[in-house]
């Protein structure tokens, strides 16, 4: 009867729980086992499928396609972001007009497919030709590349501003107040405090938001811009060969992958001074 | 839940073999209609032109129903392979990319190529050296495509996902030639759209590129269906069917040579 008197140390730690096969774990196994064959199965078949000759000739379009995907995205997504700075606040703004033209601008560039915005932008203005000269602009909606990149910047502009408008609604009004009580501008204000905040909010909807537009972008083959997307269907058209657009897939993945892992990085370092 | 999933496939299972065989009953026709004058949508959502004419003309010659089922053209051949239709009658040229992955008929027809140009534009000739430095429109995915990039290299090509959108912006000056059919050029050009343009010449077609004309295509190895379009269009070459249907839409025989 010496249990009492054994030292604290020995106590043992309680036995794990048994690790039973329950229905759940079993379809888990099970479900992981199905990925895991696919991607053999996707593995196996590229290497089969694998010509030489097709990536001799296919592989420096696939590559000038991605630049231009990448271009188009890039300079879209910056030129929507300055233009939904003016957006987002004169939808907070008090003047009734101002929120209403944005609230306007918003609702049709949210509500709308991207494909028919470019489709009218492109063939809708290329119409209006006698017009557009007489006031100088055909020569920029002349060019399929312009046109794009205007209806891109729009609609991406609209959605950055609604990512704004919420990240900076989402700071708390005792910001504002704290720094007013401590004499700071408006504009101080804005810059360097609600500012800083609300981009931490808004940082995953951004990531989000050129993901969506990357992939957005594969419509724009319509109007002549042979992106990644264009280059595959052109590929496939001369090969039939499904793996055409098995690599492309492949490379859209790459990329959103890629941005994700930068987006994970970005959130790490400016939140440094939320972690405990 | 797992009942639920069972009964689910049982539903599926059924709701498939009932397709398959009610698919068989008859004989389904894949085209893109968006191509006139050989096969478009009217206004009112109805197939019409060359392609289904000539198709309702074979459907009749072999005594079978024939059923419609429209589809993009960048998407014709799998939709073919995936048993969506059984023939593709829709002005496929026959060439020896597409027949590795299906088969052709004989040649319902074959027409030659042609550039069209705005009624004021300065160009003067069809040749790839006439059109150095142009915009050229085309098609993409088409025989037309392939042949303007292989041999149209000084030309700046401009790929549209179907013939109105090259139209269009040959309209507005975006590019200044496109070339296509010459019958489904000079169609859009007797119309109103197509007031503005002119055919500058026709092309004289590369048979590596452009094949023998425009065959019905199926899945390989349905030699027994082949054989029957085959006999199906003898006939109504002979019959004086074709003709008629010929002459509804062309003062030349688009038979060709």
């Amino acid at each position: 009867m010496n249990t009492a008197a054994a030292p604290a140390a020995s106590v043992e730690m309680p036995p794990p729980p048994a690790r039973r096969w329950t229905r759940d774990r079993v379809l888990g196994l099970v479900l992981m086992a199905v990925w895991g064959a696919l991607a053999l199965g996707l593995a196996s078949f590229l290497f089969n499928a694998w010509r030489p000759d097709l990536f001799e000739r296919y592989a420096p379009r696939y590559l000038s396609g991605l630049g231009i995907t990448l271009t188009l995205v890039g300079v879209s997504i910056l030129i929507g972001a300055v233009l939904s700075v003016p957006i987002a606040l004169m939808r907070m703004s008090k003047n009734r007009f101002a929120a209403a033209f944005a609230y306007g601008y918003v609702y049709f560039f949210r509500g709308t497919p991207l494909l028919a915005q470019t489709f009218l932008i492109y063939y809708g203005l290329g119409s209006f030709r006698p017009q557009l000269d007489a006031i100088g602009l055909w020569t920029f909606f002349r060019e399929a590349w312009y046109c794009a990149v205007l209806a891109f910047s729009l609609n991406t502009a609209a959605y950055q501003a609604e990512i704004l408008r919420g990240a900076i609604q989402s700071v708390p009004k005792g910001q504002w107040e704290g720094a007013a009580s401590l004499g700071l501008h408006r504009f101080q204000t804005f810059w360097k405090i609600i500012l800083p905040q609300a981009l931490i909010v808004a940082l995953r909807p951004y990531g989000n938001e050129i993901i969506l537009m990357i992939k957005g972008s594969a419509i724009v083959a319509i109007i002549t811009v042979y992106d990644l997307m264009g280059e595959t269907r052109r590929a496939y058209s001369r090969t039939f060969d499904f793996q055409t657009y098995l690599w492309a897939a492949i490379i859209y993945l790459a990329i959103v992958e890629t941005l994700r892992n930068a987006v994970d990085w970005v959130e790490r370092r400016i939140t440094r001074h939320l972690k405990r | 839940m797992f009942r639920m999933t069972r009964f689910t496939l049982a539903v599926s299972a059924a709701v498939l073999a009932a397709g398959i065989a009610q698919a068989q009953d008859k004989l389904r026709i894949g085209t893109e209609g968006a191509y006139p004058p050989f096969n478009n949508l009217t206004a009112d959502g109805k197939l019409e032109g060359f392609d289904i004419d000539i198709a309702n003309a074979l459907c009749e010659e072999m005594e079978v129903e024939c059923e419609f089922v429209t589809q993009e053209w960048d998407g014709i051949i799998p939709a073919l392979q995936a048993e969506r239709f059984d023939a593709i009658i829709a002005s496929m040229s026959i060439t020896d990319e597409r027949k590795e992955q299906v088969d052709f008929t004989e040649k319902y027809y074959n027409t030659p190529p042609a550039i069209a140009v705005p009624k004021d534009s300065d160009l003067t000739d069809v040749t790839p050296e006439a059109l150095a430095g142009k915009a050229i429109g085309v098609q993409g995915s088409t025989t037309h495509s392939n042949f303007a990039e292989a041999k149209y290299d000084e030309s700046d090509i401009r790929l549209y996902p179907t013939a109105d959108e090259y139209k269009l912006d040959l309209e507005n000056g975006r590019v200044d030639a496109v070339m296509d059919d010459v019958t489904v050029l000079s169609e859009w050009i007797a119309t109103d759209s197509g007031a503005c343009c002119k055919i500058l010449g026709t092309l004289t077609p590369d048979p590596e590129i452009h094949g023998e004309g425009a065959g019905i295509a199926i899945r390989k190895g349905e030699d027994e269906l082949r054989e029957k379009f085959n006999d199906a269009i003898q006939a109504i070459r002979e019959n004086g069917k074709y003709k008629e249907i010929n002459d509804k839409y062309f003062d030349f025989d688009a038979y060709g040579g």
